[in-house]
């Protein structure tokens, strides 16, 4: 069932939109942001307030890079894997991230919290490499750098 | 040298606020329009400014927009769209509009809406851009404040409300057709033209879907006029252009520069290669465009020259490859990319990239077998125009086509010597 807070913001979105089915990416959004991924129950959840059949939903939930139908870790890494930042280094710097996590591209530390996700282009080429986590982008990487990231978050 | 676009946006790209971008002259091109012209003759001096969209496809402004029925029985509601899905590999320029001047952007939605009579705009943002959601949303606010949007803009009589949608990620919003799904709350396959969005689009009705940078150019040209316009730029494209450079260059980067500066200068611009590598190539408008090599440093850089040079202007971001790295991963990374982006609607696309990505990844790893370059090439004919639903296959095989015809000889490395040489 949606809580109230989740109904309360979904609304809102709906009267951005023409057709309720419009607002199904922004709601998907909004139910990730509070529940961390899309499960089966979410979608059952979100599609009657749509006016799609679960099904529908899955067929927009699955398409998207950011809608999660799997759990993810407190923090989810997304690592640019596209071009300018393959040129700048990006090879070196998933192999720092892996073995510093201990995890492969698509995996969750074994404490919950991080989650490794390779990403497309993020749009910050002159700055390459670059990762984001959560909704923060960390530019001109290097493995010193990514180590330092990821000291000060696992100290939050 | 003019800088019309970017003369606002401060070296911190902190946005510019309503009262910051008033002062700049801001607003006036809605004053203008809303007092002094009508419809038609905005989509006039666009027509007669020579603006080509610089999403990459390059398709002329106002023609574009003269497709949009119009009159008291004209199909309701119109709609505009900007496309702010920046997710071409390598591009990274309407980023710096969106955060650093997003009133530039929200008065251009205005004016361009009017000249249309659209009734609801929307900004298609990608996701990943959270910094020029938050100016976005402060902009579109103030500007609502301030009487330029809602019922009866400045008194003309003109409504126009607009709205920010912020997308999930997937490369094929960024196609006009796809991104019309996708704001339908579906999957981003393309749609089938005819008929066109202009006609039949959002929810069925007429919409036109621009560029952002495309977009930011409409109030310039409505205050200072189309021959105003046509002079910034060296060539007969109109305008300037905002290039920009990533890859191993000394000093990666945006510059706003005059339509037609050459592949070199743009280079200059950049610094050069960094201290003990050499320029081998460049993708001059993003990962979906053929190859320019040495040969083509004098090119100038407008929508007709670098077509004439067998590649595209594409998005004008150009992404340089070194001696020191290896042509065919480079293009395997690229396929890569395609390969998972593919929407998987059509089955030459759906099968043929990944195929394309794995005979690749093949060469480069050393495992590549006679006959292998030559079934690439058949691949950059069967996934090109005319086979596929949409521009996406045919943009993929860009650089591959081109790779083959300028480091042919590396490709041959590979499969000769079973390793790659630059390993």
């Amino acid at each position: 069932m949606l809580t109230d807070q989740e109904r309360k913001e979904i609304e809102a979105e709906l009267k951005e939109y023409e057709y309720k089915r419009g607002a199904c990416i922004e709601a998907l959004k909004i139910l990730q942001q509070h529940r961390g991924w899309i499960s089966d129950e979410s979608l059952k959840d979100l599609a009657p307030i749509l006016e799609m059949t679960p099904d529908e939903l899955d067929n927009v939930a699955t398409f998207y890079n950011l809608i999660f139908r799997k759990p993810v870790g407190k923090h989810v890494i997304l690592v640019c894997d596209s071009v300018s930042c393959w040129l700048m280094g990006y090879e070196s710097i998933r192999e720092h991230l892996t073995s510093r996590l201990d995890i492969q591209l698509g995996e969750t530390t074994a404490d919950g919290e991080f989650t490794l996700l390779p990403m497309v282009c993020l749009g910050d080429c002159d700055h390459a490499p670059v990762m984001m986590i959560d909704e923060t982008y960390y530019r001109d990487l290097n493995p010193d750098k990514i180590d330092q990231i990821l000291d000060t978050i696992d100290r939050d | 040298m003019e800088k019309p676009l970017t003369k606002n946006i401060k070296s911190d790209r902190q946005p510019l606020s309503l009262e910051e971008y008033e002062s700049t002259g801001g607003y006036q091109a809605i004053v203008k329009a809303l007092k002094e012209l009508s419809p038609s003759e905005i989509t006039d001096l666009v027509k007669k400014s020579n603006l080509k969209g610089r999403g990459g496809a390059g398709f002329p402004t106002g023609l574009k927009w003269s497709f949009v029925p119009m009159g008291e029985d004209a199909p309701r509601p119109k709609y505009i769209i900007a496309n702010a899905d920046e997710m071409e590999p390598g591009t990274f320029k309407d980023r710096l509009l969106l955060e650093g001047d997003p009133h530039l952007l929200v008065e251009a939605m205005i004016v361009s809406g009017y000249a249309i009579r659209a009734d609801l705009g929307y900004i298609f943002l990608r996701w990943a851009y959270k910094d020029a959601e938050k100016c976005l949303r402060k902009a579109i606010q103030e500007a609502y404040q301030a009487g330029y949007l809602g019922k009866n803009i400045l008194g003309s009589g003109y409504s126009f409300d607009l709205k920010l949608h912020t997308s999930a990620g997937r490369y094929m919003c960024g196609e006009e057709t796809g991104l019309l799904n996708s704001l339908e709350g579906k999957r981003a396959n393309p749609r089938s033209k005819p008929p066109y969005p202009q006609t039949s689009g959002l929810w069925g009705k007429p919409t036109i879907v621009n560029n952002v940078e495309t977009l930011c150019n409409i109030p310039l040209i409505v205050n200072n006029g189309p021959e105003w316009f046509k002079g910034l730029s060296l060539t007969d494209d109109g305008g300037t252009k905002i290039y920009g450079a990533s890859g191993k260059v000394k000093r990666p980067g945006l510059w706003e520069l005059p339509m037609g500066t050459t592949l070199g200068e743009i280079l200059e611009h950049a610094g050069g290669m960094q201290e003990g590598l050499k320029f081998r190539g460049a993708l001059p408008g993003g990962a979906s465009t053929d190859f320019l090599v040495q040969d083509h440093l004098d090119v100038k850089m407008d929508f007709t020259h670098v077509q004439e040079s067998g590649s595209r202007l594409g998005t004008g971001t150009i992404i340089v490859l070194d001696d020191k790295t290896c042509p065919v991963a480079m293009v395997q990374n690229l396929e890569h990319f395609f390969a998972q982006e593919s929407c998987g609607w059509c089955t030459p696309c759906r099968e043929g990239l990944p195929w394309t990505a794995k005979l690749l990844e093949a060469i480069e790893n050393g495992q590549g077998q006679p006959g292998d370059l030559e079934l690439l090439a058949a691949h950059t004919n069967l996934l090109g125009p005319g086979h596929t639903f949409c521009a996406l296959a045919p943009g993929a095989m860009e650089p591959l086509q081109s790779a083959l015809k300028y480091f042919g000889d590396d490709f041959q490395r590979h499969i000769d010597e079973k390793r790659c040489p630059w390993r």
